[in-house]
């Protein structure tokens, strides 16, 4: 049988919709416990939601998509959640999973865990980050507007820095840069503090200063920045590093201890021996 | 000057706080497990009293003793504090938290830790500086030194305060393994090269040291 276009057509977009239904429906089901809190005044409980069909291949935020189309079928309020990128770059997935933030694999935010991370039948437990600093402002969606305010304290180099220079003319040891970028790579998703036993931000805090105090550029305001921006830290209510490493392991960039302990030594050198008050 | 007083009074402030009186105590003890070490010596005592002699004697060491009362007591008011406001920065807790997947158990303990040690300090204190110091000790040994020895023979002949000593001395052994190493990062020396050296140190360090202080009770309820 000859085919003509059109047809030949029909046939391929079929297929292709078979086979994206396919891949969308899987055979994993689950128990959700879920954080439901109508907004900031309510106190808020544990929800029970069975989600069926679903595929090893989501991302657990498409499971969540898919319990939220039941539930808006139903006509019940859907689950809120923050999210941006999808891509595990934009910091704004931030779910507490069976007790770890952004869940049980390391080195992932919640939009890059799969559900293969889990097993058919399992019952997940789903909160949002919890820290006096970060109120909930419905379900699992919490105001980080504080990490905000924390950058804008001192996170930042007041000068135009023109534009990007020869590759030579600012000599910076390999080791350094690469140091720089590491702490760079932090995306303030605030992890850190959702584990931390103290809901501490220093290893964001930390972070913000390192990438900026490694770099030449970053000197100028060095201590004036580390003053202004622990100062705000504390003024947020975080709570006080106690070097558990919790916040290192759990930190889905890798961001490591190394650079709290460059702000407690930047911080020590800004008020015990520069002259430049914050 | 109202930038260093305000220093102490930040999160990073508080912890340098903990963390300086923390390497004092550490440093009082190795002396004080040196001294005690004594006992360990078949003299029938004679050598640890002389060195319980000295201790109470020397100027530079009652003047230190004083030092030593208000690092410890620091120690423990700003890490109650420290406590208490972490606790606060978390006033709604998690259903379900696994602590265990990222950290050690007894560096999310400290506090409890500290507690466990500090009733022990109470006890033990009672039990041997009161006596020392205030009440007096009431027998001398060949040497004419204040018998101290003799105080110590007859507290662990109660298998009760061995346990008790022994146990407290795990809680130390904790306490240390966290603390010993924390300190360092806490002070900022993080570095490459010699956290790994500064953390095998904190280890020996915190088995070696209660190990040593566990085996003195027991030594003595053994008769050694």
């Amino acid at each position: 049988m000859r085919l003509g276009v059109p047809d030949l057509w029909s046939q391929i977009s079929n297929l292709m919709s078979q086979i994206s239904i396919e891949m969308s429906i899987g055979n994993m089901n689950l128990t959700l416990k879920v954080w439901r809190q109508k907004n900031t005044k309510d106190t808020g409980k544990m929800v029970d939601y069975k989600v069926a069909n679903i595929s090893p291949d989501m991302s657990f935020l498409e499971m969540f998509d898919v319990l939220n189309e039941d539930l808006i079928t139903k006509g019940d309020d859907p689950i809120v959640f923050d999210h941006d990128c999808r891509e595990g770059i934009c910091g704004m997935c931030s779910m507490f999973i069976n007790g770890r933030p952004h869940g049980p694999k390391d080195a992932v935010t919640t939009c890059q865990l799969h559900m293969r991370s889990f097993k058919d039948g399992d019952t997940i437990v789903v909160e949002p980050w919890r820290a006096k600093a970060f109120p909930v402002i419905k379900d699992l969606t919490v105001d980080r507007s504080a990490f905000d305010r924390v950058i804008a304290a001192g996170g930042f180099i007041s000068v135009n820095t023109g534009n990007a220079q020869d590759a030579n003319a600012l000599p910076i040891p390999k080791a350094q840069a690469d140091s720089a970028f590491e702490a760079a790579a932090c995306i303030g998703c605030g992890a850190c503090v959702a584990t931390c036993k103290n809901a501490s931000a220093m290893l964001f805090v930390s972070a913000k200063i390192s990438q900026l105090a490694l770099l030449p550029q970053g000197q100028p305001e060095r201590y004036k920045r580390v003053q202004n921006m622990v100062a705000q830290m504390d003024a947020e209510g975080f709570g006080n590093c106690t070097n558990t490493g919790a916040c290192e392991a759990e930190c889905p960039k890798g961001i490591s201890l190394e650079n709290i302990a460059r702000m407690n030594r930047d911080y020590y050198s800004a008020k015990f021996v520069s002259e430049e008050e914050g | 000057m109202g930038s260093i007083a305000n220093a102490f009074s930040s999160s990073i402030g508080k912890k340098l706080i903990m963390g300086l009186t923390g390497l004092f105590l550490i440093s009082f003890l190795v002396v004080h497990c040196f001294l005690n070490c004594f006992v360990f010596i078949p003299d029938g005592g004679l050598m640890f009293n002389t060195g319980a002699h000295f201790m109470a004697t020397n100027w530079l060491i009652r003047a230190m003793e004083v030092v030593l009362m208000a690092g410890l007591l620091l120690h423990i008011v700003q890490g109650a504090r420290l406590t208490f406001q972490n606790q606060a920065a978390r006033p709604v807790k998690y259903a379900y938290h696994d602590g265990q997947s990222n950290s050690k158990w007894y560096s999310r303990s400290m506090g409890l830790l500290g507690t466990l040690l500090l009733i022990f300090l109470v006890v033990h204190l009672s039990q041997f500086w009161t006596v020392s110091r205030f009440t007096g000790i009431p027998s001398n040994d060949a040497n004419g030194h204040e018998d101290l020895y003799a105080v110590m023979k007859e507290t662990f002949s109660n298998v009760g305060w061995v346990i008790l000593y022994v146990l407290s001395m795990i809680s130390l052994a904790y306490h240390l393994l966290h603390g010993f190493a924390s300190t360092f990062q806490t002070m900022g020396w993080n570095h490459k090269k010699y956290t790994p050296i500064i953390k095998a140190i904190g280890v020996g360090f915190s088995i070696l040291i209660p190990l040593l202080f566990a085996a003195m009770p027991v030594w003595i309820y053994l008769g050694l």
